[in-house]
C-alpha cells in the first residue's frame, strides 16, 4: 500500500499503448454534452405576482418584521428568514437606482440593440429594486435617481410573463437625490 | 472521527422534517422557511445565536446554479452568517458543522438538506454523478445501476428475493406511523410484493425507493449549551464517513466496505443498538448495509420506514439521523445508530451513533 | 390553487460539454474509435478495462495499456425499458457489467438483444461496432450474444 502521506505521483511517465495505435493521431478530447428539463412551477407568491404582471398590476411582499416591501414577492424576508403573507400593489413609476450601459449583443435577445441599458428599478412603495431595461432617452442621460415610469406591452401581448413591461422611461420628474437613490431596505426605512 | 478520543460533546438537540410525494407550487424556500423556524424555534434560538450553519443540496435536481444561495433567504443571512455548503446530502453538511463544533469556536449550529425531485426525473439526473467518459453518455439511471447491485447480489446466494420483499414489507409496515412517509401499509405481504413484474429487472416498484419532495433542518449544539436547550440531548458518540472507489468495475458491489469501515470507527458494535436509521435506497442496498453496519437481531432497523418509504434526495441522510435523534430525545432509544449514502451502488457512507444520558 | 390553473414552464438546462482526456482515456477512446479494446496493466499483472490512471488499491500512476478480447462474460446485467431519454440506445435494451477476455475487471455497456427472455449471467457476449467512430464510448454500439 501507498504511504497516505505521500501524494500520488503525477503521470509523469509516458503512457505505452500496442503497437495498433502506433502513428495514430490520438483522441484528446470528448463531447460529452447534456440537456436536462424541469417541470418548473413558480412559487404561490410568484404565481400571483405574474399573473397581476398580465394585468399591468406589480405586486410586492410586506415584511411583518418591519414594514420592508420586496418585489417581485418571494414570500420570505430574506433577512430574517421570516415568512410573508401580505400582499401590496405597487406603482408603475420609480426610479433608477443603479444602471449599467452594455456594449456587448447577449445571445439569445437579438431584439436588443447595443448599446442598452440595464437598470436596478426601484419602484415608489418598494424597498428593493428589480431588473428593468431603461429606454426612451440618450444612453448618456440615464443617472442614478432619474425618475422613471413603465412602458407596457400592448394589451393584446401582455401574459403572466416577466416581459410585459417593455422598458422604463424618463417621467421627467425631478430626480431622487443621489444621496437617497437605490436599496433602503438594508439600511433601515429612516431614511427612506 | 473515532468514538471518545477527546472529541468535544455535541449532540442533536432539535429537528424537522417534511417530505411530501410533491410540492408542487411550494419552492424551496418556502419549505426551508418552515423547517428552519420549526428547528430553531424548538429550542428558542434565533439566527444571531445560531454559530455557523451548514446546507446541503443539488444544483443538477434544482435545475439551477448555485442554487443554495437562494435558499438562504429561508434562513435570515442578514447580518452575514457563518455560512457553508456541500453539494452532498444534508447529513454530509452535519459532519463539516460537527468538525465545525469539535473546533471549539461556536456551541451551535444549524444544518439543512432538501430537495424537489419532483420537477425532473431525479434517476436520470443521478447518472452525471458517474464517470463523465466511460458511463454518463450511457445514460445508467440510479434504477438500472441498482439493479445491477441486485442482480449480483441474488446470483451470489447471499438473498433472495423472498428476503428482498421482507425488507420492503418492514419499509412499508413501520411508515404507517411516519406522518412524513409517502409510501406505507400495515397490510402488505411479500408474496404480494413478489406478484409484481420487475421494472429495473431483477428490482420491482417496491424495491425502489419511493421519491418525495422535502427537506430537513437540524440544530446541533455543545457540551452545557445542549443540556441547557433542551431536556434530553441526542449525543453524537462518534460520526465518521468513507468512500470506496469510484470505478464501478473495481468494486464488489455486494459489499460497501465503506459502510463497515465507518461503522467500526464509530464503535458501532459496542454495545446494543436500539435503532438504525439506515439510508438504502433500494431493498437490496438497504440489505447489503444492514449486514456491513453489523446490525444485529436486537436491533429495530428503520422503524421510520426508511428512505424506501419516502426519498428525498440530498436530505434522506440528513433524515435519518434527525428520526434517530428524535427517538433518544423522546427517550424511545438510548443507543441508536444512522446512516447516510451518496455516490453510484453505495459508494460512499456515513455513520453516526447517537446516545442519550 | 387546483393543479390544472398553476402557471409552469419546461425550464431547459444543456451543458456542451467538451472535456480533455488525458493520456490513458485518450487512448482508450482512440482504441474504440479504431475498433480495438484496451484495458491498463497493474503492477501485480491484472488488467482494468476500461482503463484508470491510478491504481484504485494503491493509487500507483499505471502507464501500461494492453489490448484486450472483444468477447466477454456479462457478470450482471439488467432490462431497461423504456430507454433512457439520452442514452445512446433508441430501443429496450440490457445493461451489463461485461468482463472481457483478458480483462480482471468488468465494463458497463448496453447488450442488444430484444427480451429479457435472452440475457442470462454468465453468457458470452461480443462486441458490436459503430460504423463513425470518433472516440467516444457510443462507438461501440453494444454488445451482442456470441452464438447470434
Amino acid at each position: 500500500m501507498t504511504d497516505p502521506d505521500i501524494p500520488p505521483r503525477a503521470l509523469a511517465e509516458a503512457v505505452v499503448t500496442p503497437e495498433a495505435l502506433a502513428g495514430l493521431e490520438p483522441v484528446r478530447s470528448v463531447r460529452t454534452p447534456i440537456r436536462l428539463v424541469y417541470d418548473f412551477v413558480p412559487s404561490a407568491a410568484a404565481q400571483a405576482y405574474l399573473r397581476a404582471y398580465a394585468e399591468k398590476r406589480i405586486l410586492g411582499h410586506r415584511s411583518p418584521v418591519d414594514g420592508a416591501v420586496f418585489v417581485p414577492p418571494r414570500g420570505v424576508d430574506p433577512r430574517h428568514g421570516t415568512a410573508i403573507d401580505e400582499t401590496v400593489d405597487l406603482a408603475d413609476t420609480g426610479h433608477v437606482g443603479n444602471f449599467c450601459v452594455t456594449h456587448l449583443p447577449i445571445p439569445g435577445r437579438d431584439d436588443l440593440e447595443v448599446p442598452y441599458v440595464s437598470a436596478w428599478i426601484h419602484l415608489d412603495g418598494a424597498d428593493i429594486g428589480f431588473l428593468g431595461l431603461v429606454a426612451g432617452c440618450a444612453t448618456e442621460e440615464v443617472r442614478i435617481g432619474m425618475r422613471v415610469r413603465a412602458v407596457w406591452k400592448p394589451d393584446e401581448q401582455l401574459g403572466p410573463t416577466a416581459e410585459n413591461v417593455l422598458y422604463w422611461e424618463p417621467s421627467g420628474e425631478p430626480d431622487v437625490p443621489v444621496g437617497r437613490a437605490g436599496n433602503r431596505a438594508w439600511r433601515g426605512r429612516t431614511d427612506g | 472521527m473515532a468514538e471518545g478520543a477527546g472529541q468535544r460533546d455535541v449532540a442533536v438537540v432539535s429537528v424537522a422534517v417534511r417530505q411530501e410525494e410533491a410540492l408542487t407550487d411550494e419552492n424551496e424556500v418556502q419549505l426551508l422557511v418552515d423547517l428552519v423556524n420549526r428547528a430553531r424555534n424548538a429550542v428558542g434560538l434565533s439566527q444571531a445565536e445560531i454559530g455557523f450553519t451548514c446546507s446541503g443540496s443539488s444544483d443538477f435536481l434544482a435545475g439551477q446554479a448555485f442554487s443554495f444561495v437562494q435558499t438562504l433567504d429561508a434562513v435570515g443571512a442578514f447580518p452575514p452568517i457563518s455560512e457553508s455548503h456541500v453539494e452532498m446530502d444534508g447529513a454530509f453538511a452535519l459532519y463539516e458543522a460537527w468538525v465545525k463544533l469539535q473546533i471549539g469556536d461556536v456551541d451551535t449550529a444549524l444544518v439543512y438538506g432538501y430537495g424537489k425531485p419532483s420537477a425532473g426525473s431525479v434517476r436520470d439526473v443521478l447518472a452525471l454523478q458517474l464517470d463523465p467518459y466511460y458511463l454518463a453518455p450511457l445514460w445508467p439511471d440510479a434504477h438500472a445501476l441498482a439493479a445491477l447491485q441486485a442482480r449480483l447480489l441474488l446470483d451470489s446466494g447471499t438473498v433472495t428475493p423472498e428476503a428482498l420483499a421482507e425488507v420492503a414489507v418492514r419499509s412499508l409496515h413501520n411508515a404507517v406511523g411516519n406522518p412524513n412517509a409517502v409510501r406505507a401499509s400495515a397490510e402488505a405481504t411479500p408474496e404480494e410484493l413478489l406478484a409484481a413484474e420487475p421494472v429495473a429487472d431483477p428490482l420491482r416498484a417496491s424495491d425502489l425507493a419511493q421519491v418525495a419532495d422535502g427537506g430537513c433542518a437540524v440544530v446541533l449544539a455543545a457540551g452545557e449549551r445542549a443540556r441547557a436547550l433542551c431536556e434530553r440531548p441526542a449525543w453524537i458518540r462518534g460520526i465518521d464517513h468513507r468512500i470506496d472507489g469510484h470505478a464501478l468495475g473495481t468494486r464488489d458491489l455486494t459489499r460497501a466496505p465503506s459502510a463497515a469501515m465507518a461503522a467500526q470507527e464509530v464503535g458501532a458494535s459496542s454495545d446494543r443498538l436500539d435503532i438504525a436509521e439506515i439510508h438504502g435506497p433500494t431493498t437490496s442496498q438497504e440489505w447489503i448495509l444492514q449486514r456491513e453496519l453489523g446490525i444485529a437481531g436486537g436491533t429495530d432497523v428503520n422503524p421510520s420506514g426508511g428512505a424506501l418509504a419516502a426519498d428525498t434526495l440530498m436530505a434522506s441522510g440528513l433524515i435519518r439521523i434527525a428520526e434517530a435523534a428524535a427517538r433518544v430525545g423522546a427517550g424511545t432509544a438510548d443507543r441508536a445508530l444512522a446512516h447516510a449514502t451518496s455516490g453510484p451502488c453505495l459508494q460512499q457512507n456515513l455513520v453516526c451513533v447517537l446516545e442519550g444520558d | 390553487m387546483a393543479e390544472s390553473e398553476l402557471l409552469r414552464a419546461d425550464l431547459v438546462v444543456e451543458y456542451p460539454f467538451t472535456r480533455s482526456t488525458g493520456p490513458v482515456v485518450g487512448a482508450f477512446l482512440t482504441g474504440l474509435r479504431e475498433g480495438i479494446l484496451l484495458g491498463i496493466q497493474r503492477r501485480d499483472g491484472t488488467v482494468l478495462v476500461p482503463p484508470t490512471e491510478y491504481d484504485p488499491v494503491t493509487s500507483e500512476p499505471l502507464t501500461e495499456m494492453v489490448e484486450v478480447g472483444q468477447a466477454g462474460v456479462v457478470e450482471t446485467w439488467t432490462w431497461v425499458d423504456p430507454p433512457r431519454p439520452q442514452s445512446p440506445w433508441e430501443v429496450p435494451h440490457a445493461l451489463a457489467m461485461i468482463r472481457l477476455d483478458g480483462a480482471d475487471t468488468a465494463m458497463l455497456h448496453g447488450v442488444l438483444v430484444d427480451s429479457p427472455t435472452e440475457m442470462t449471467t454468465g453468457m458470452r457476449v461480443r462486441a458490436v461496432w459503430a460504423d463513425q467512430r470518433v472516440g467516444h464510448i457510443a462507438d461501440l454500439d453494444g454488445f451482442r450474444p456470441e452464438a447470434s
